[in-house]
């Protein structure tokens, strides 16, 4: 087994005085791609935050590449090759859909991703470049959304329920260009409410459920009873 | 397990503090009794220190309005008393009140055409407000322009006869309307109103939902500040004779002042203003001799207190031993038999 | 004619009050922090400048080149040292703290400077006109003017064309998101301080060129400054040009009917605006 790149040791989070999460262990291999899945509410954006360095944690509970970055800030972890795809988009309105594009790229590392190469991907987006990222349809916008945090030539992209609030057939689009970005030694963290496309994208699955972890497993190995039971926390 | 839970609104150290307030106020009420008239003319400062801290407290740490503006109100007011006993005639006291009722009226344009603006920029609004205020008494002639004038010697002469008489009564009048400015303040809060403003201050959007109509509740606050802030301005420029649109119109002295005198207390609370008014004049009497080094200092220590301690002094206290002497909230207490405490 | 004059005084005077606004405007579009002090920094501004031109015996546009680095170096230094902390859903920390930094200065000019009225001596860059058919344009108020639309120009291209423009307006939209992308926010505010101050600087010394000045007449700048913002609408730099205009125009309009009136002039041309427009003519954001 590759060593992992992201390990996350007990790791508790607090929104002020409410915990959210609860004692998290978890591992990203090289090239991994992992899915975590569990009800609104189980903690997985609070889990994405957490890594990407929006919420302060313990700076030993996430360590990356051998480094605590637990209460690490968050433009320093994306230096280091962590970026995110955040849940509903989230795209800058006052910039252009290119703009967007190139201030993901400002951490500036080196690697196979520029604007060259996420026009090639998507090329909606090249037509569309001059645009008000807000003018576009949610599937562009979510296209804006993932090259911008491809522009960063992460290591280990994240993306945070990228298919809700989407239709099935631009869903589909997303998911059939996934391969194509995480191939080539990228690792990835998928959070998704879709469990068949969760399972059938990622090697590994983690199911949270009220902060803690109640699955864990191979994606081709979980039956659909254990989630069941691992989703709702039912006999 | 005996244990026994109420709810409650008063607390032992509420009626401690009630008790020891009732013993100083006639203390205070009796001071001219016992007071060298220097002691008598800064406690009289004091007072309306405290109004104005009070007020200044009521709208921008309980209603949300950040008002660096309120020179206008302190000014208008001074000016009412002198233009309401020179051209109308009016007694003196007779005069003050009026000046309040007019502060009132007056404050009701102003604020239909300032709540336009939003936070910080309502607040510069409200400075502006001032300035207009300002200007416009510096262009009336019969109340000295630009240099201002002085209350005339028979108009103060009715106030009482001789000059230890009329010392007293502006001392009175001083240590009266803080009082009924606290109370009125502690009263308002504890009213339905008071608990719509707490909960606009702790969550404006969830209030609105409630059905709280937040614009006019903040108006009904602003207009009743205004008016109570002329009356003290009227009481100032009563104790001081004479007005001048600087003077009456001083960002500093009416504004920052008081504005630092409740970060520092601790805004948001009723206990705060007391204790930065109390606060102030200490530093204001030891440092005085400093000129321009003390309102650095006093600007340094309201900036740090606003960093390291948004709720000020009182807030520290509070925090440290769980006490509040003007009971505004109500309490879980559980007196558990048990322990036989 | 007077009538004439007078507007074209106030369109001239107006640049200066866009560029007492622009600073403004600039760090209320990036953090939407209303900063109390402005007044005072361009006040502080002008007593560098003055410093300057005293000790190194040179003329006060000269200056520029040590007040401009300077003010913007306090810029950033002010904002990761002190308002960086203030930043937060709550407006009270920002405006108070502002306020006191206000009352510091006005203070520390005073000890440092005494009350006494102070000017910059610009040589015959003062009294030189041009004639422009019956009008007769001092030739200051036109370099005034002129800069305050290069200044704007400049600001507006930053803002919309250069990689730090980018990033002020990624920070402005979402904080959370831009710092996902590398950008440490508390640097991005430094830099837009740094920005609004190195502007503060040319209007400071301007200013200090055209009238005499000294340590108390910060809130008054401060004061045209926030109504040319307002007029103009929040989050606009042109419109903050226009909104500068309109004021110094109001103002020079109401100094021909009575000297006594001039200030008021402009006050009330703000408060018709804002009775009337009251998010100003060009919005573009909202307060």
């Amino acid at each position: 087994m590759p060593e992992p790149i992201l390990t996350l040791t007990g790791l508790d989070a607090f929104y002020g005085d409410f915990q959210a999460l609860y004692g998290v262990d978890l591992e990203v291999s090289e090239g991994e791609v992992l899915a975590i899945i569990g009800a609104n509410g189980a903690g997985k954006t609070t889990l994405l935050r957490s890594i990407a360095g929006l919420i302060g944690n313990e700076a030993s509970q996430i360590t990356y590449r051998g480094r605590s970055i637990g209460n690490a800030r968050p433009d320093v972890v994306a230096q280091m090759g962590l970026a995110m795809v955040p849940e509903g988009r989230q795209l800058f309105p006052s910039l252009s859909v290119e703009e967007n594009l190139m201030i993901g790229g400002r951490v500036n590392r080196e690697g196979p991703w520029n604007l060259r190469k996420v026009y090639d991907l998507f090329p909606i987006l090249e037509e569309r470049k001059a645009q008000a990222s807000t003018s576009l349809s949610g599937g562009q916008q979510q296209m804006v959304a993932i090259g911008r945090a491809l522009m960063a030539n992460p290591d280990l992209i994240m993306f945070d329920e990228i298919s809700l609030g989407l239709a099935p057939v631009i869903i589909r689009d997303i998911y059939k260009a996934l391969p194509g970005i995480v191939g080539g030694g990228m690792s990835a963290v998928i959070v998704e409410q879709d469990i068949t496309k969760a399972l059938a994208v990622s090697s590994r699955v983690y199911c949270l459920q009220e902060g803690r972890v109640s699955l864990e497993g191979r994606s081709d190995a979980v039956s659909r009873e254990d989630i069941a039971r691992a989703y709702f926390g039912v006999e | 397990m005996n244990t026994d839970i109420r709810v409650s609104r008063t607390s032992n150290a509420a009626k401690v503090a009630a008790a020891l307030g009732a013993l100083i106020v006639v203390i205070l009420i009796a001071a001219p009794y016992w007071a060298g008239r220097a002691d008598l003319r800064l406690m009289g400062e004091v007072f309306l220190y405290l109004a104005l801290a009070s007020l200044w407290n009521l709208l921008a740490g309980y209603a949300g309005l950040v008002s660096v503006g309120q020179q206008a109100y302190v000014g208008f007011g001074g000016y009412m008393l002198f233009a309401l006993t020179i051209f109308a005639g009016l007694p003196p006291l007779v005069a003050i009140a009026l000046a309040g009722v007019l502060g009132a009226l007056i404050s009701i344009p102003v604020a239909a055409l300032i709540f336009r603006l939003r936070g910080a920029y309502f607040a510069i609004g409200t400075w502006v407000m001032a300035e207009v205020f300002r200007l416009v008494f510096a262009q009336v002639s019969a109340l000295g322009g630009g240099s201002g004038t002085s209350l005339p010697t028979d108009i103060v002469r009715s106030m009482a006869d001789d000059r230890s008489a009329r010392e007293a009564l502006s001392y009175w009048l001083a240590l009266g309307a803080a009082l009924i400015v606290v109370t009125a303040v502690y009263l308002l809060l504890r009213s339905r109103k008071g608990l719509a403003l707490t909960a606009i201050r702790d969550n404006e959007l969830a209030s609105a939902s409630l059905g709280i109509d937040i614009w006019r509740t903040k108006f009904f606050v602003y207009v009743v500040t205004s008016g109570l802030t002329a009356v003290i301005g009227a009481l100032i420029f009563l104790q001081k004779l004479r007005i001048s649109p600087d003077a009456a119109f001083s960002v500093n002295d009416w504004t920052a002042f008081v504005i630092f005198i409740v970060v520092i207390g601790g805004i948001g609370t009723i206990e705060g203003p007391i204790i930065g008014t109390l606060v102030f004049f200490l530093l204001r009497e030891t440092l005085a001799d400093l000129g321009t080094i003390y309102l650095m200092v006093l600007g340094l220590v309201a900036i740090v207190v606003m960093l390291k301690a948004p709720h000020g002094i009182w807030g520290f206290i509070r925090h440290r031993f769980n006490l509040q002497l003007f009971p505004l909230g109500y309490r879980v207490v559980i007196a558990d038999h048990t322990k036989g405490v | 004619m007077d009538f004439l004059n007078a507007v074209v005084q106030g369109t001239l005077l107006g640049g200066l009050y866009a560029l007492f606004a622009a600073g403004l405007s600039l760090i209320f579009g990036v953090m939407r922090l209303v900063n109390i002090a402005h007044g005072d920094l361009i006040v502080l501004a002008a007593y560098l400048g003055l410093t300057t031109t005293v000790v190194l015996g040179v003329h006060p546009l000269v200056a520029l080149i040590v007040v401009v680095p300077a003010m913007a170096g306090i810029g950033y230094v002010l904002q990761r040292g002190v308002l960086n902390h203030t930043l937060g859903d709550d407006i009270l920390p920002p405006l108070l703290v502002t306020f006191g930094l206000s009352v510091i200065i006005q203070n520390a000019l005073l000890e440092g400077y005494s009350a006494d009225p102070q000017k910059m001596d610009a040589g015959v860059l003062e009294t030189a006109s041009v004639a422009l058919g019956p009008l007769s344009l001092g030739l200051l108020p036109l370099l005034t003017f002129a800069i305050a639309v290069a200044v704007i120009a400049g600001l507006q291209w930053t803002f919309y064309r250069t990689p730090l423009g980018r990033a002020f307006r990624a920070t402005s939209d979402n904080q959370d998101i831009a710092q996902l992308m590398g950008l440490n926010k508390r640097h991005v505010f430094g830099l837009a301080m740094a920005l609004a101050l190195a502007v503060t600087a040319v209007a400071g010394i301007l200013l200090g060129i055209r009238t005499s000045f000294d340590p108390s007449v910060g809130g008054g700048r401060l004061i045209f400054g926030f109504e040319a913002v307002i007029i103009g609408g929040l989050g606009n730099l042109w419109g903050t040009l226009v909104g500068g205009v309109i004021l110094g125009v109001a103002q020079t309009l109401g100094a021909t009917i009575n000297p006594g009136w001039q200030l008021l002039a402009g006050h009330i041309a703000f408060l018709v605006i804002l009775a009337v427009r009251p998010n100003g003519l060009f919005p573009r954001i909202s307060g």
